[in-house]
């Protein structure tokens, strides 16, 4: 990793730069909420200036630009008597700005299951060697608990990663294609007044996370608390509708259909992003549904991101930005569904 | 019409209207980049609104509309009578649709509001299958031409439909759509049976639930959360009796 500094303005043409070959996603305002807080959306931009840096949390995470909601695995043409495969792995190069270290160590998470595990999905593999990753550092948003779960620093899974230091960002360089593209623009080797002010910045951010739930245990405490009163509690005010699992920079469950043109000299192998909370999750042929009730899902998708995940790749799958539980329109949010399960064993 | 080999039934079909705003049958002269292959699958023999032919012979029938009159009840039971597979279109023949918030009024007043000093014959509204039998339905207001193509799809090879099972909600967070209760206003998303692909609520409008109630709803829930935001039952049961297709929760006529 280089350590270099960059100031604001040779930043700002670095990304009209990097918009002349490639298309960029960043956080782009939307609108007001109701309550007069800003949203925010990883979107593609056409200027450095719809890019805010400076958001507090994009609701929808950016792994659909990894992880397509609807995903065409292959398409299939129909000819007289015979037919052929069309597969297309490639895409357009991208980048991403602004994403903070929770979405990055999700990547990292999804790197896991499909780019280093026995099955690598080439559709991913793809998707994420083919796009360009700018983090950056921010301090604590109200509800995540990012650092409880110790996704709040990044080591890899990114190009650049910047630190805001005012009039400049000190710039991590993690990677060959990262170094050549900044050094298109002016950078400076660090200054020790650089370290100092960085190291500030840093320890302003540790000291402010807001939220604090204990997280080490939760493997053998979710073995403890399967038969729990806390999942009724929380299943039944789920509203079986899969919003966690969407919005989740994580979840990647998802099922494969078949789509056939109208005029059926086509078809479409897709895979859709799905939800262990969907009624219809764990329902096999013949009818049967392995988790018809909601409480059960519910509690799955708890064993799957805190339990099964640490079981097969030694950590969470989960990485505390609590998307899930602002977009939770039930309120169940992951801090207090923990918090329950720890008041249950001290009983 | 000829897939992996093997060649599809061409079923000839007939659809009709009641009471109702003409809007879901028109769906099927919609979607142009498909239509010549929509009409290539199916044989339309009797279609008011589209063709000048008419033909009593036909093995599935699309009946759009409710009913409202007791001469339409005499024509729908003629249909169903020649139909082989009867098809409620629309949230008018599923439920009763829009036309069902008139059963909360005396007839004599909603007739009077309407037609003055000059009264017509009307009934309180009725969906299709509370007169006959119906052997499927496709709710929407209107329905979705992309979703009566795969239906389609799935009659002429003979092979059963399934609807999705999530609600709105799923279908709104695939296409980045703010949620309309984060906005500040109501929507019926939660409950309501989704595979529509949300076009409302990206568009600006809250759901208003026209296709009826999702597979798995958690109402009790649901009026909670509508109360924790300042939405009081009247109103979120006067919001679910706009299409008709709540009254299981409702309890409305």
């Amino acid at each position: 990793m280089l350590f270099r500094i960059i100031k604001k303005e040779d930043f700002k043409t670095f990304v009209n730069l990097m918009l002349q070959t490639t298309e960029v996603i960043a956080p782009k305002f939307i609108k007001n909420n109701a309550k007069g807080k800003p949203i925010h959306q990883f979107l593609p931009i056409s200027n450095y200036d719809e890019m805010v840096l400076d958001y507090e949390k994009c609701e929808f995470s950016a792994k659909t630009y990894f992880l397509p909601y609807k995903n065409t695995l292959s398409t299939f043409h129909m000819k007289d008597h015979d037919w052929t495969q069309e597969i297309q792995y490639r895409i357009q190069p991208r980048a991403i700005f602004g994403l903070h270290p929770c979405d990055i160590n999700a990547l990292v998470r999804l790197d896991k299951v499909f780019a280093r595990d026995f099955y690598p999905n080439p559709y991913y593999i793809s998707r994420r060697k083919n796009t360009f990753i700018v983090g950056i550092d921010h301090l604590p948003c109200d509800d995540g608990f990012c650092h409880a779960i110790n996704a709040n620093h990044i080591t890899h899974g990114f190009d650049l990663f910047l630190t805001d230091l005012g009039d400049r960002y000190f710039v991590k360089i993690n990677s060959d294609r990262a170094f050549m593209a900044i050094s298109e623009v002016p950078i400076q080797e660090i200054t020790d007044e650089d370290t100092k002010d960085y190291l500030a910045v840093r320890k302003q951010i540790s000291q402010s996370y807001k939220v604090s739930v204990k997280t080490d245990d939760l493997p053998n405490l979710l073995d403890i608390e399967f038969e729990s009163k806390v999942w009724k509690k929380w299943g039944d005010k789920c509203l079986n509708c899969g919003t966690c699992a969407m919005v989740c920079p994580t979840c990647y469950c998802y099922g494969v259909t078949e789509r056939v043109s109208m005029d059926h000299s086509t078809g479409k192998k897709i895979a859709y992003l799905y939800s262990c909370n969907l009624l219809d999750f764990a329902m096999v042929a013949g009818g049967h549904n392995f988790r018809p009730n909601q409480e059960t899902r519910l509690k799955y998708r708890y064993y799957h991101q805190h339990r099964g995940f640490v079981e097969s790749y030694g950590e969470p799958m989960c990485v505390g930005c609590n998307r899930c539980g602002r977009s939770c329109l039930a309120g169940i949010d992951p801090v207090n569904v923990i918090r329950d399960l720890h008041e249950e064993e001290k009983l | 019409m000829k897939y992996l080999f093997m060649e599809s039934k061409r079923p000839k079909v007939a659809v009709f209207d009641f009471t109702d705003c003409e809007g879901c049958e028109l769906q099927f002269a919609n979607k142009e980049e498909t239509l010549v292959d929509f009409l290539k699958a199916i044989d339309i023999v009797n279609f008011r609104e589209v063709m000048s032919e008419k033909s009593d012979e036909y093995d599935i029938a699309f009946i759009e509309g409710s009913i409202s009159r007791a001469d339409e009840i005499e024509r729908l039971l003629t249909i169903r009578q020649k139909a082989k597979f009867l098809i409620a279109l629309g949230s008018c023949a599923c439920f009763g649709g829009v036309n069902r918030m008139k059963n909360k009024f005396p007839m004599s007043d909603v007739n009077k509001e309407v037609y003055g000093e000059t009264p017509k014959e009307t009934l309180p509204v009725r969906s299709i299958k509370e007169l006959v039998h119906v052997d499927f339905e496709i709710p929407g207001c209107p329905v979705s031409k992309a979703e009566v193509e795969r239906i389609v799809q799935h009659i002429i090879w003979e092979v059963p439909y399934q609807f999705p099972v999530y609600p709105v909600c799923f279908e709104c967070k695939q296409r980045f759509t703010i949620c309309r209760f984060e906005l500040g206003e109501l929507c019926l998303g939660p409950v309501s049976a989704g595979g529509c692909d949300a076009p409302c609520p990206a568009g600006g409008t809250p759901c208003w639930g026209c296709r009826g109630i999702c597979a798995a709803p958690n109402f009790q829930e649901f009026f909670n959360l509508a109360k924790e935001r300042g939405f009081s039952k009247e109103e979120v049961i006067e919001r679910m009796d706009f299409f008709g297709g709540f009254r299981s929760v409702t309890g409305s006529k």
